[in-house]
């Protein structure tokens, strides 16, 4: 049974991800395991937890697509929101790793030609940016918290700042920046 | 000291709240029709910083491995699913607590079984989930234990809610609860049998041994 579900948007093949079929996992898993990995990789910079962080995402994507169908939000950004909440969830298990100096963090190992779309290439351009464009500080809560996985309390001890200083650098950060995707007309480009 | 909880809804999208944190503000984010507004947009922020971060490509055995599993769930979970006909808010209350609670807004937390009453009732084959309107809902187990899901304002001072289990028409007293922002999950005393009804009603402090009061939440009848 052949079918082809590449003309089909996101949350189409989700809908059919919602009435158990697995080709449209698989297609979901096409357009999204490489980014999935990546951000994975990047917060636990271990290959085999990113592995169990994407898998264990893209499960919860199959057991529950049916009730996400009603959010009509986008397919991607409930993908992306799982993967990172178990990577974050495995991560804050690494109690060792936590203790690490922030700037010790290596950088993932740069992958091989990673196929992927051109939208989504072009939206990484667009998001690298935008964080260009944000105060320092700003993007090093927002770069902080997303990607190391740490909560606001504890990036408030490790910068030695107020946490009110960090949340509301973590909230104009997010909004600043979402501002600033909007503004580059991100939101048409992904549709 | 109680601070505007508000302001904690991009911290939240970024999954940097830790885990009270991250419960209480659930439980405001299931009141606060702001609040899930603007988490809407903060996410697809989130979301774009996840494409932000370097591609890297995983391996083919982890592909297969998720769709072996997918498969092999799909025999076993599909007739377990819980029933389509949730209202959204029960979908919520119950996911509040539970596991995925999409609806208002709490996508991702809570997907491993925690051991909150709720859940315990909800994982045995035959649980049923039957709608108290907007408020909530309870959740019925095949033996007749019983956990309400109910976002209800905390009751008025002196006052206390009493649940009821009311069948051919006597009413049971099944517990009283007080109520509190967000999400009340209360054990129903009493077994909650086929052809039951459950109800709440608000009662005088100490409660009551019959409702002084027209029941303001009413489930529809367990099967
Ligand atoms: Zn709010």
């Amino acid at each position: 049974m052949d079918r082809d579900l590449a003309h089909l948007t996101d949350e189409a093949v989700l809908s059919l991800v919602a009435e158990s079929d697995d080709e449209a996992l698989a297609e979901l898993y096409d357009r999204f395991g490489g980014v999935a990995y990546g951000l994975a990789l990047r917060i636990l910079r271990d290959e085999s937890l990113a592995q169990d962080a994407v898998q264990e995402a893209f499960l919860a994507v199959w057991r529950t697509a049916d009730r996400f169908l009603a959010e009509r939000a986008r397919a991607s950004t409930w993908i992306l929101t799982l993967v990172h909440r178990r990577s974050v969830d495995l991560v804050r298990r690494q109690e060792q790793r936590r203790g690490e100096p922030l700037e010790s963090a290596p950088e993932p190992v740069a992958s091989e030609q990673v196929e992927e779309q051109a939208a989504i290439r072009f939206q990484r351009q667009v998001v690298q940016e935008a964080l260009r464009q944000l105060p320092p500080d700003q993007r090093e809560a927002l770069e902080l918290g997303y990607y190391a996985g740490l909560t606001q309390s504890e990036l408030a001890e490790r910068l030695g700042q107020p946490l009110g200083t960090i949340k509301s650098r973590m909230f104009t950060g997010l909004t600043r920046l979402r501002d600033l995707l909007a503004q580059a007309g991100l939101e048409e480009s992904l549709r | 000291m109680p601070e505007d909880p508000h302001s904690l809804v991009a911290s939240y999208a970024l999954d940097a709240l830790d885990e009270r944190e991250e419960k209480e503000f659930e439980q405001h984010l299931a009141l606060c029709e702001r609040c899930r507004e603007e988490l809407a947009g903060l996410r697809e922020a989130a979301a774009a910083l996840a494409v932000g971060a370097p591609p890297a490509k995983p391996t083919l055995e982890l592909r297969q491995r998720i769709l072996d599993q997918a498969r092999s769930e799909r025999q076993n979970v599909v007739p377990l699913r819980r029933p389509r006909r949730w209202t959204p808010v029960l979908a919520a209350t119950t996911a509040i607590a539970a596991a995925a609670a999409i609806v208002l807004g709490i996508w991702a937390t809570s997907l491993d079984n925690s051991n909150d009453p709720l859940e315990s009732v909800l994982s045995k084959p035959g649980s049923k989930l039957v709608s108290m309107g907007h408020y909530g809902g309870v959740a019925v187990g095949p033996d007749g234990q019983a956990v309400l899901a109910l976002a209800v304002p905390p009751a008025p001072a002196s006052k206390t809610y009493e649940a009821w289990v009311i069948r051919a028409g006597k009413a049971t007293p099944a517990g009283l609860f007080s109520g509190r922002p967000g999400t009340s999950i209360v054990k129903v005393s009493k077994p909650v049998g086929a052809g039951s009804v459950v109800a709440v009603t608000v009662e005088p402090s100490g409660g009551s041994p019959q409702p002084t009061s027209k029941p303001f939440v009413l489930s529809g009848a367990v099967s």
